[in-house]
């Protein structure tokens, strides 16, 4: 079993989506190398499930596991705030955004 | 092309609210959207709830309620007290929510650009599921709270906005406003939905709360102007007291009806007419309460169906003083012609006295009522809002076509003018004054018909006396004058002649 479980809530085809997903694509590449399960679900295929997940923003990255859950919304441009987001990095509100 | 059609007027969808029907003409653009904007506590969330109710309950139409604040749990607990079963129309596939509240653990990193396209895939799954025809979102300031780019928001909810219009529903958002009398609304919302506007208020003027509700536009369509007081009864919802927007129009009654007192008749020239408004003016113990009895305890002697509302005495005190004088209201109560409500002024707001006598007169269908006194409503509420509720309650009582008799308590002994006479005595019919009139040591009361619509009347000032069969009109007061004015004064025989002689002015002209 995979230790990280990533889901991606993206909009069809719109470039933001498009982009969104390709820089977590790269991401988990580089950081996760394969430890991970990406589950790409399209709100306007399976609204029922952006429901359950109470989402509103697309694109929007959940990290479901390893716990404590955390949520990104945008096209994941910033390779640094993506790993915050995952927890790849210390947490700290300070350090959004600002480069190690 | 067809031209009828252009010129016709826009279908409107009834809102579950009565009186907002009423004062937009029919309700809510059909197909539109409506903006309901409010400060905190204005009742934005109840008008959102009840939109989607009214049309669950009286339309069979399906709602999708889209809550941004407050979780679906909280709103199906708070409207259970309003008597909205949400859980049950939820199962009945009649209700659904959309849930975009905020729950610890889902605030998000922004990072890069985003859109809501999932909060709008959201809704139209929603509305296309149910099949719902109405849809409340509650509220859009909510959102913004929970984004740091309110350009995006504003550009999407916008995008939501349209995406409704196209799906056919008629929705109602609500959103904040920071002061009572400013802006619209915050955020700049208006831009994006502003065809359609409803302000509602929750203004503390003078230590009292005064909600409001007001349509400001409804773009291509007609509708009242104003505000429009109302209030949140339990099992209702949101009840807007309809005050002026009650049609004016009824034809006057010619039939006479008595007073309740042979002699007032008679100075009355043959008693009221039916669809009279009667004030009856006086301090206290000048006999207002008395002629109130005779009003409503000889015409339920009859058969007629009377209401008596007491805002002053208690139920033991108006039956106990009715013996005095000889009437027995127990007995017409028993028999089902007279119905007494006694309350206190202060147990609840004019909105709510105004609707427990409408709904009062619509039950037990009166053909008179009475309330004693009126002026004891005078201290519940603001003046504006006291006028509006004379006005409302006057113009409901002609509207039934039914006898009406107010009292009025005079703030000094002698006389004067309270609240209630400067705004009931242009719309009163009949006014009866009552006035104390000191003679030679000694208090005497006296009664004077002052106003009578439609006919002639005594002009006299009587004197009237009061024993163990009620009131007793007797001669009119003689060598006294400046009684209505409250300071009686005493002038010989000699300067009455004078003043009644033909040449009194001739004589005046040649004194030098």
């Amino acid at each position: 079993m995979s230790r990280y479980v990533l889901k991606l809530y993206v909009t069809g085809q719109t470039p933001k989506s498009q982009a969104a997903i390709v820089n977590l694509r790269r991401i988990c590449q580089e950081q996760l190398a394969g430890e991970h399960e990406l589950i790409i679900i399209d709100v306007l295929e399976q609204p029922q499930l952006a429901e359950d997940d109470k989402i509103l923003a697309t694109p929007t990255l959940v990290k479901q596991l390893p716990l404590p859950s955390r949520r990104t919304i945008g096209d994941l441009s910033d390779k640094e705030k993506v790993l915050l987001g995952l927890d790849l990095r210390a947490w700290d509100p300070q350090s959004m955004g600002v480069e190690r | 092309m067809n031209r009828d059609k252009e010129t016709c007027e826009l279908e409107k969808l009834p809102t579950g609210i009565k009186g907002l029907d009423l004062t937009s003409y029919g309700g809510l653009p059909k197909g539109r959207t409506t903006l309901v904007s409010g400060t905190v506590g204005s009742g934005k969330t109840i008008l959102a709830v009840q939109f989607l109710a009214g049309g669950i309950k009286d339309a069979g139409e399906r709602g999708v309620f889209v809550t941004c604040e407050e979780t679906p749990t909280d709103i199906r607990t708070n409207m259970l007290s309003l008597g909205w079963d949400i859980q049950q129309w939820e199962d009945e596939g009649k209700w659904a929510f959309v849930d975009a509240s905020r729950y610890p653990g889902t605030e998000a990193i922004e990072n890069g650009p985003y859109d809501l396209g999932a909060f709008l895939a959201r809704i139209e799954h929603a509305v296309a599921k149910l099949g719902a025809t109405r849809v409340s979102v509650d509220s859009l300031g909510a959102i913004f709270s929970q984004f740091s780019d309110a350009g995006t928001v504003r550009r999407e909810l916008f995008r939501i906005a349209v995406a409704l219009k196209r799906l056919g529903v008629t929705a109602v958002m609500t959103t904040e406003r920071t002061e009572e009398y400013g802006d619209i609304a915050r955020h700049g919302v208006e831009e994006f939905v502003a065809d359609n506007v409803v302000l509602m208020r929750n203004v503390l003027d003078q230590e009292k709360r005064r909600r409001t509700i007001e349509v400001l536009k409804l773009r291509g369509t007609g509708h009242q102007s104003g505000e429009w007081p109302f209030t949140v009864l339990p099992a209702k919802g949101i009840v807007i007291v309809p005050l002026s927007a009650i049609e004016a129009t009824r034809k006057s009654s010619t039939v006479r009806v008595t007073s309740g007192n042979a002699e007032l008749d008679a100075m009355c020239s043959g008693g009221f007419f039916r669809d009279f408004i009667i004030l009856v003016s006086g301090a206290t113990g000048t006999g207002k309460t008395l002629i109130v009895t005779h009003f409503v305890g000889t015409a339920a002697a009859t058969g007629e169906r009377c209401l008596l509302y007491a805002f002053e005495e208690n139920h033991e005190q108006l039956l106990r003083n009715a013996n005095g004088w000889g009437v027995d209201l127990e007995k017409l109560e028993k028999a089902g012609n007279l119905r007494i409500v006694c309350a206190y002024p202060e147990s609840a707001g004019l909105e709510r006295h105004f609707l427990s006598i409408r709904d009062a007169v619509e039950e037990f269908k009166p053909t008179r009522i009475a309330v004693d006194s009126l002026s004891a409503l005078e201290h519940v509420a603001t003046d504006k809002s006291f006028r509006e509720f004379i006005v409302g309650l006057t113009l409901f009582i002609k509207h039934h076509g039914i006898t009406g008799m107010f009292t009025s308590t005079t703030p000094m002994l002698m006389g004067g003018m309270s609240a209630t006479e400067a705004h009931v005595s242009t719309i009163a019919d009949s006014i009866i004054l009552l006035r104390y009139a000191e003679m030679f040591g000694e208090v005497r009361r006296g009664l004077a018909v002052l106003k009578m619509r439609g006919s002639t009347h005594d002009k006299n000032i009587r004197e009237i006396q009061v024993d163990g069969m009620g009131m007793h009109i007797g001669r009119p007061f003689q060598g006294i004058t400046g009684i209505l004015s409250g300071r009686p004064r005493h002038i010989s025989r000699d300067q009455i002649d004078r003043a009644s002689s033909p040449s009194t002015q001739e004589e005046l002209a040649r004194t030098p």
